[in-house]
C-alpha cells in the first residue's frame, strides 16, 4: 500500500479526539479497536448483518463495519466504553444485568448502543416499534427475550422519572 | 422452584445477577480478537476453492513477495506436523480420515485449508493471500450421503458402519400386529456463535513455553493433543481461555487454524493471530446435524411399540475431526429416549462427503433423534388411529421401573436413566397449558379455515459425563476465596454457578468468590465445558472441595474459638458461636490468617485455608423435558408463525433458575432456527452457498415466540450429591420434533414434515401437493 | 473479509464529485453514498473499486423537497428520512410505510434512497417504488444533466442505465393525486432480510370503479417494473375481490421469476399472486 493515499482525520470517539492517519480501507470498527484500542465494538459478521458492531455517530445507530473510518472525521462517534459516567453504569448496562439479558456478552455492546440510540430519539416508543429495532441485531445464546425486558425495563423507568419531574 | 430466603448472598437456587456480567456490559471483556502481542502477525488462510481434488501444485511466490509478508507456508513447509488427532486419543480405524493442518495431496471440500499467509497486518494478510494460486486436478464430488460409497484416496468414503441394538428385533416385526416405517431428514447447520474462531500463539522462549490463547471448551484435552502433535511436555504448553462469545460445541476443537499459530509462533519466532472472518467461519468451523433415518417401528394391538429398526446415514464432511464418532454414537445410543422399546437396532452408516467436516452442536444426537423418534411416535399414533398423547403414554418408562438400564452405550457409559417421572410430567404440562381446552379453541380456529394446530415432543437429555473431575480452592488472609477449575466458561454463567454451589457450601457471599477456569497453567486436569457437563461435574468437585474448606475453617475456628466445632457454623463469611450469635467470632480471613505456615495456632494442620478435592461418576445424569408449541400456517406463503411454545424440564435441582431458564430459551432460538430456518446447502459441486448471514438464517427476536416455562426439581439426580443435572441443551432438543408434529396437526396432514428445516416454500409444496 | 486497498475522495461539490467520477471511472471509480449495500461487497471483495468519490459531504445532496408536482430526493437522503412522511398526503405516508420494510433501522440511518436505486437490487423496496410511480432517474455527469424515465432505467440484476461517469444526483417522484390509495407487501423468511418477492400498487376510485391502477413487482424477476396486464385486469372494476383475484393472477402469469437454490420461479410466481392481492386489499383500507 502507498503512503499517500492514508488521510489524516480526528475521531471523536466518547468525547476524546484521536488523531489518526488512517488507511481509507479501515473500517470504523477496525478503526475503533485497532488504532484506539476500544475493543468493546465487536466484530461478528463484517457485512453488516449481526449488528455486534454497533455504535452511535451523531447520535444515529449504525453498524461501523459498513462504513469507513475516514468517513468518521470530525463526526462524534460513541460505543459501549462511553456508557458509564462517573464510575456509574448506565440504566441499560444495569438493566441488562438484572434482566439477564446476556449469557457469553459478545453481541451486548452492539444491543445496548442500539438501544441507548433509539431510547434517546424516542423515550417513548411502543413495544411494538421497540421490538421491530432491536430485530436489527442478532444475539445466539438469549433467545432476546430478556435483551427486550431490559430495554423495556429503561423505557418505562424513563418514562416514570420524566412524569416525575414534570 | 426453590425459594430465595437470602437473595443476594447467592446460595443453590438464587437468581442472582451474575459476576460474568460488569465486565461484558462494560465493553471491557477480553475475546480473542481484543488480545494483542508486541510484534505480532497476522495469519490468514489459503481456502481451496475445490471440494475434491488432488493438489498439483500451490504457486506461493507472487504473494511471498508483496511487502509485509514474511511467510506463505503450505503442507510441503510443515511435513513433520501430523494430523489433528482424537480428543479421545489413538484410533487406528479413523486415522486415515484425520485432517492435516494444510491440506497434503487431497483437497476435500471447498474451505479446506492449503496455504497460510503470516503478514504484518490482516488487511495485507488478505491481499496476499489472494496472489496465492491453487493447481488442482477435480475429481468427483460426493454431496448426497445416501448415495453409494466411494473411493476417496485412502479407503471408502463409509468410513465406519456402527450397530447398537438390544433384544430381538426380528422376532418382534415378525410378531408385530402392526408396523409403520418413515424415511426422514435432518437439514445440517451448526452452532454458528457470535464470535468467529481466534487463536492467538506465542512462544515465550525465556521459558521455552508454547502459548495458545483464544482457547474454549475443552483446554486441558486440547492442550493433550498439542503435546503429542508437537512432542512436548504438559508443561510446556500452556493454552488460555478468555472470554468466548458463544461455545455450541462448534468453538474450542482443535483446529487446523490452532495448530498453525502454534506451530508459526515457535518457527517464526512472533506472535501469530488469527481471527476468522464469518465467510470462512461458515465453511471451515465444524458443522452439525445432517443425517438421514429409514426408521421402522413394530406395533402391539394396544399401541406398544415392541421394536425399533433404524437405518441411519449421518454425513460427517470432508474429514473427521477431534469427535470421531461421538455424534453417531450418541444418536445410536440415545434415539429410544425416555420409551421403553424392548428391542431395539440401530446401524449408523458413518459417511465422508465433499463438505464442511461435521462433529458436535448442542444437544449432539438428540436433536436429530429426538426428531425422528417423536416423528415415528406420531406415525404410530396414525397407523393405530390413536391420540399421539395416548401412544407416548402407553410406551414410557415409569418412575417404578428406574433407575431404567438399556444394553445401550453413549460416550462409552452404558445408558441408565436416573429416577424420573415421564408421565407425571406429561401430566404436569398439560395441566399447565390446559391441553383440552387449547385444543379446542384451535379446533375451532381450523373449523374457521385457520390452519393452526399444536405438537408435542418428549425426550431425555444426557448430562455430567465422567468419570472425574476436581477443583482447587484458597482462601486468602483478606477472606477472598479463589476456586480454581478445569471448566470452561462460554457464556453460560459457569463462574456464577461455581460461586453459589461454593457460597453454600462454606457459607459465604458468592460476591466474595473469584472462580478460575479454562488457563492449563493453573489446574493440571479439566474437563472444559460441553456435553452440559460443567456444572454437574465440576459443580460437584466445587461442593466437595469447598466443603472440606468449610470442615478445615471449622477446625481452626474451634481452637480459635475455644468452642467445639459442631457448635459453630459459617454465615456470610464469619464463623459464629450458633447459640451465641452475636458472641465471639472470626471471620474466613482471619481463620486463614491462622492457617499461614508461620502461624503460631496452626498446630499441625496443613499449611492454608485450601483444598483440593475430586468427583467421580459412574454414569450420566438424565433430566428429561417436554416441549409443546402451537402454530399458525399461512397456507398462500407457507410461512409459519409460533403462537406459544411451552416448555417442562426437570433439572433435579437448580442452582440458579434464572440462568437455567436463559439456557432454555436461548437453546430454543437455536432449535427453532434449526426447525425451520438455517440451514448449510451446498450446490451438486460442492460450493457451499451459505455462507454470509443473509444465506444463513440465524432467527432474529421477531421470528421466536417468548416461550413458557415449567422448571421442576421433582427427581434430583442420585448421582451427584447435589441432585443436579444439566441444563445446557434441553431448550434445543424437542424443537424440531415438537414443530414438525405442531405443523402437521396445522395444515391438518399426518406425517407431512419428513424433513427440516421445514422452508416455506417446502411446506407450501406440501400442501400444494395434499390438497390443503 | 477486509476491503481490497482504493484511494477516498470527499468532494464537497456536485462539480468536483462528478469530476472525480469522470476522472476515476476508467479505475473502477464509485460513488459512496451510504454504503450499506457497496461495503458488504467490498468486504467480500467481489467488488473492488480503485477510487471511492464519497458524496456524504457534498453540499445540497441531502435535501428533499416539492418541486412543482414532484417529490425530489437528493443522493444522500437517508432512508430515515422517511420514517415520518417527508409530505403531507397519501405519497407521504407510504414512503413512511414501506421504509419500514427495508433492511433494519441502523441499516436505513446511513442507506440512500437513490443509493438503493442505483444499486438496482431487484428486491429493492425503493426500486418497486420508483417503478410503481413512474419516477424519473436525474444523472449527472461532466457531460451534463440526464433524465432517465425508471422504464429505461433498470436493466437486469444490479444493472441500470446509468453511464459509469455518472452520478445519480436525485430521484424525481410524481406527486400522484389526494386520492390516490395505496398498497404494499413483500414476503421475507425473517424480518429486515431481502424480499422474496414484493407488490407495489396504487390507484384511485372514480365514480365506484378503478382508476390510474399501477402494480409493481419487485424481487420476483430481474428488475422492478410495473406490470400492464395486472393493472388491465383492474382498470374499470370496481374494487373488491373479484378484481383484485383477476389482477393477482394476470401479475402472476405475466411475470418471468427469477429462480436460484432456494427460491423456485413457481414459489415465486405463486408469492406474487399473493402479495398483489394482499397490496390490493391494503389499498382499500
Amino acid at each position: 500500500m502507498t503512503e499517500d493515499i492514508k488521510k489524516d482525520i480526528t475521531l471523536s470517539l466518547n468525547g476524546r479526539d484521536y488523531q489518526l492517519t488512517v488507511d481509507p480501507r479501515w473500517t470504523l470498527a477496525d478503526v475503533i479497536r485497532e488504532h484506539c484500542n476500544q475493543t468493546g465494538t465487536h466484530i461478528g459478521c463484517e457485512h453488516g448483518v449481526c449488528g455486534a458492531c454497533t455504535v452511535l455517530v451523531d447520535g444515529d445507530p449504525i453498524r461501523s463495519c459498513l462504513m469507513f473510518g475516514v468517513q468518521a472525521d470530525s463526526k462524534a462517534i460513541r460505543t459501549v466504553e462511553g456508557l458509564a459516567k462517573d464510575g456509574k453504569f448506565h440504566p441499560l448496562q444495569e438493566a441488562f444485568m438484572e434482566s439477564h439479558a446476556l449469557q457469553c456478552g459478545f453481541c451486548t455492546p452492539g444491543f445496548l448502543m442500539l438501544a441507548a440510540g433509539v431510547l434517546e430519539k424516542d423515550p417513548a416508543i411502543s413495544d411494538e416499534d421497540l421490538e421491530d429495532i432491536l430485530s436489527s441485531n442478532l444475539c445466539r445464546c438469549t433467545g432476546y427475550v430478556n435483551i427486550v425486558k431490559a430495554v423495556q425495563t429503561v423505557r418505562d423507568k424513563m418514562g416514570r422519572d420524566q412524569k416525575r419531574s414534570a | 422452584m426453590a425459594s430465595t430466603p437470602n437473595r443476594l448472598l447467592g446460595h443453590l437456587g438464587d437468581s442472582v445477577v451474575r459476576l460474568e456480567d460488569p465486565p461484558l456490559v462494560a465493553g471491557k471483556g477480553r475475546y480473542a480478537g481484543d488480545m494483542n502481542f508486541p510484534n505480532q502477525l497476522h495469519m490468514r488462510m489459503v481456502r481451496s476453492p475445490y471440494a475434491h481434488g488432488e493438489i498439483k501444485s500451490i504457486d506461493t511466490a507472487e504473494a511471498e513477495a508483496m511487502p509485509g509478508v514474511v511467510a506463505v507456508w503450505t503442507s510441503e513447509t510443515i511435513l513433520d506436523i501430523p494430523p489433528i488427532d482424537f480428543r479421545e486419543g489413538v484410533n487406528p480405524a479413523l486415522e486415515m480420515f484425520r485432517q492435516y493442518p494444510l491440506a497434503r495431496g487431497l483437497v476435500r471440500y471447498v474451505g479446506d485449508p492449503v496455504a497460510a499467509v503470516f503478514a504484518e497486518d490482516p488487511y495485507l494478510a488478505e491481499d496476499a493471500a489472494e496472489l496465492v494460486v491453487i493447481h488442482v486436478d477435480e475429481l468427483p464430488v460426493l454431496i448426497d450421503v445416501y448415495d453409494p460409497p466411494q473411493d476417496f484416496k485412502d479407503g471408502t468414503t463409509e468410513a465406519a458402519l456402527m450397530e447398537q441394538a438390544y433384544g430381538d428385533v426380528e422376532k418382534a416385526f415378525a410378531d408385530a400386529y402392526k408396523t409403520v416405517e418413515i424415511d426422514v431428514k435432518i437439514g445440517r447447520h451448526s452452532g454458528v456463535p457470535l464470535e468467529t474462531r481466534g487463536a492467538i500463539g506465542r512462544y515465550d522462549e525465556s521459558k521455552d513455553i508454547l502459548e495458545l490463547h483464544g482457547a474454549a471448551k475443552v483446554p486441558h484435552r486440547n492442550r493433550d493433543t498439542l503435546c503429542r502433535m508437537f512432542n512436548r511436555p504438559s508443561s510446556g504448553v500452556h493454552l488460555h481461555e478468555g472470554h468466548v462469545g458463544g461455545g455450541f460445541g462448534v468453538r474450542g476443537e482443535l483446529y487446523p487454524e490452532d495448530v498453525l499459530v502454534c506451530a508459526a509462533a515457535m518457527r517464526l519466532g512472533r506472535p501469530v493471530k488469527w481471527i476468522e472472518d464469518r465467510q470462512e467461519h461458515m465453511m471451515a468451523a465444524n458443522q452439525s446435524r445432517q443425517q438421514r433415518h429409514i426408521i421402522r417401528a413394530a406395533i402391539a394391538e394396544d399401541g406398544e411399540v415392541t421394536a425399533i429398526d433404524d437405518e441411519l446415514y449421518l454425513d460427517q464432511g470432508g474429514y473427521i475431526r477431534t469427535h470421531g464418532t461421538r455424534v453417531a454414537n450418541m444418536s445410536t445410543g440415545t434415539l429410544p429416549g425416555q420409551y421403553r422399546f424392548p428391542n431395539y437396532r440401530a446401524v449408523c452408516h458413518f459417511r465422508l462427503t465433499n463438505k464442511t467436516p461435521a462433529a458436535t452442536y448442542r444437544s449432539p444426537g438428540r436433536f436429530e433423534t429426538t426428531f425422528v423418534r417423536e416423528r415415528l411416535m406420531d406415525a404410530v399414533a396414525v397407523a393405530m388411529d390413536m391420540d399421539p398423547v395416548a401412544v407416548r403414554r402407553r410406551n414410557l418408562i415409569t418412575l417404578e421401573e428406574m433407575p431404567y438400564k438399556r444394553e445401550l452405550n453413549v460416550l462409552g457409559d452404558s445408558v441408565e436413566h436416573d429416577p424420573g417421572d415421564y408421565v407425571a410430567q406429561l401430566d404436569q404440562a398439560m395441566d399447565y397449558i390446559r391441553w383440552d381446552e387449547v385444543q379446542a379453541a384451535l379446533m375451532e380456529r381450523r373449523a374457521k379455515g385457520e390452519l393452526v394446530g399444536m405438537g408435542l415432543a418428549m425426550f431425555f437429555e444426557k448430562s455430567g459425563l465422567g468419570p472425574s473431575d476436581g477443583a482447587k480452592i484458597f482462601v486468602d488472609t483478606t477472606g477472598a476465596i479463589e476456586v480454581t477449575t478445569g471448566g470452561a466458561s462460554i457464556g453460560q454463567g459457569f463462574e456464577t454457578a461455581m460461586a453459589q454451589i461454593c457460597a453454600e457450601a462454606i457459607g459465604t457471599d458468592y460476591r466474595r468468590i473469584r472462580v478460575g477456569h479454562g488457563q492449563t497453567d493453573r489446574i493440571d486436569y479439566g474437563v472444559g465445558a460441553h456435553a452440559s457437563r460443567a456444572t454437574v461435574l465440576t459443580g460437584s468437585a466445587v461442593d466437595k472441595t469447598a466443603r472440606k474448606i468449610r470442615e478445615k475453617a471449622l477446625d481452626m475456628a474451634s481452637g480459635l474459638l475455644q468452642t467445639p466445632e459442631d457448635a459453630l457454623d459459617i454465615v456470610d463469611g464469619v464463623v459464629i458461636i450458633k447459640d451465641n450469635p452475636s458472641g465471639p467470632s472470626v471471620t474466613l480471613g482471619q481463620v486463614a490468617e491462622a492457617l499461614v505456615p508461620t502461624s503460631p495456632s496452626r498446630g499441625d494442620r496443613d499449611p492454608y485455608l485450601s483444598a483440593e478435592e475430586w468427583f467421580h461418576i459412574d454414569h450420566q445424569t438424565y433430566p428429561y423435558g417436554l416441549h409443546i408449541p402451537v402454530v399458525s400456517v399461512d397456507r398462500e406463503t407457507g410461512g409459519v408463525t409460533i403462537e406459544r411454545y411451552f416448555i417442562a424440564y426437570d433439572i433435579g435441582r437448580a442452582i440458579n433458575p434464572m440462568m437455567i431458564e436463559g439456557q432454555l430459551v436461548g437453546g430454543l432460538a437455536q432449535g427453532i432456527g434449526g426447525a425451520l430456518f438455517e440451514e448449510f446447502v451446498y450446490d451438486e459441486r460442492g460450493e457451499p452457498l451459505s455462507v454470509t448471514f443473509a444465506d444463513y438464517l440465524i432467527p432474529t427476536l421477531r421470528e421466536l415466540p417468548k416461550p413458557e416455562i415449567l422448571l421442576t426439581e421433582d427427581h434430583p439426580s442420585m448421582r451427584t450429591p447435589l441432585g443436579i443435572k444439566g441444563a445446557g441443551e434441553a431448550g434445543i432438543t424437542g424443537a424440531g420434533g415438537a414443530l414438525a408434529s405442531a405443523i402437521d396437526n396445522a395444515i391438518g396432514v399426518p406425517g407431512a414434515v419428513t424433513e427440516i428445516p421445514v422452508t416455506p416454500q417446502k411446506l407450501k409444496k406440501i400442501m400444494d401437493d395434499n390438497d390443503v | 473479509m477486509k476491503p481490497a486497498s482504493f484511494t477516498y475522495h470527499a468532494p464537497a461539490t456536485i462539480d468536483e464529485a462528478v469530476a472525480l467520477l469522470g476522472e476515476h471511472a476508467p479505475d473502477d471509480g464509485r460513488i459512496l453514498a451510504g454504503g450499506q449495500s457497496l461495503v458488504p461487497t467490498m468486504a467480500f471483495r467481489l467488488a473492488r473499486p480503485g477510487h471511492l468519490v464519497d458524496i456524504n459531504g457534498v453540499a445540497g445532496l441531502d435535501r428533499v423537497e416539492r418541486v412543482g408536482n414532484d417529490l425530489v430526493i437528493g443522493a444522500c437522503v437517508r432512508h430515515a428520512a422517511f420514517h415520518e412522511p417527508v409530505l403531507d398526503g397519501p405519497l407521504g405516508a407510504y414512503l413512511s410505510r414501506v421504509v419500514r420494510d427495508i433492511a433494519h433501522y441502523p441499516i436505513r440511518q446511513r442507506g440512500t434512497f437513490c443509493g438503493s436505486v442505483a444499486h438496482a437490487d431487484p428486491a429493492s423496496e425503493w426500486c418497486a417504488v420508483v417503478a410503481l410511480l413512474d419516477a424519473t432517474i436525474v444523472a449527472q455527469s461532466t457531460r451534463g444533466e440526464r433524465l432517465i424515465p425508471v422504464a429505461e432505467f433498470f436493466q437486469g440484476v444490479m444493472t441500470t442505465s446509468l453511464e459509469e461517469d455518472e452520478l445519480l444526483r436525485d430521484i424525481r417522484l410524481p406527486i400522484p393525486a389526494g386520492d390516490t390509495r395505496f398498497g404494499f407487501c413483500e414476503f421475507n423468511r425473517r424480518a429486515g432480510d431481502f424480499a422474496i418477492a414484493m407488490a407495489a400498487v396504487s390507484y384511485r376510485e372514480e365514480n365506484g370503479v378503478i382508476a390510474d391502477p399501477h402494480i409493481a413487482i419487485g424481487g420476483a424477476e430481474d428488475r422492478a417494473r410495473r406490470i400492464a396486464e395486472a393493472e388491465q385486469a383492474l382498470a374499470g372494476k370496481s374494487p373488491g375481490p373479484d378484481a383484485f383475484a383477476a389482477a393477482a393472477d394476470a401479475a402472476a402469469t405475466a411475470v418471468d421469476p427469477m429462480e436460484d437454490h432456494a427460491t423456485s420461479a413457481q414459489y415465486r410466481r405463486d408469492l406474487v399472486r399473493t402479495l398483489t392481492r394482499r397490496a390490493l386489499e391494503q389499498a382499500t383500507q
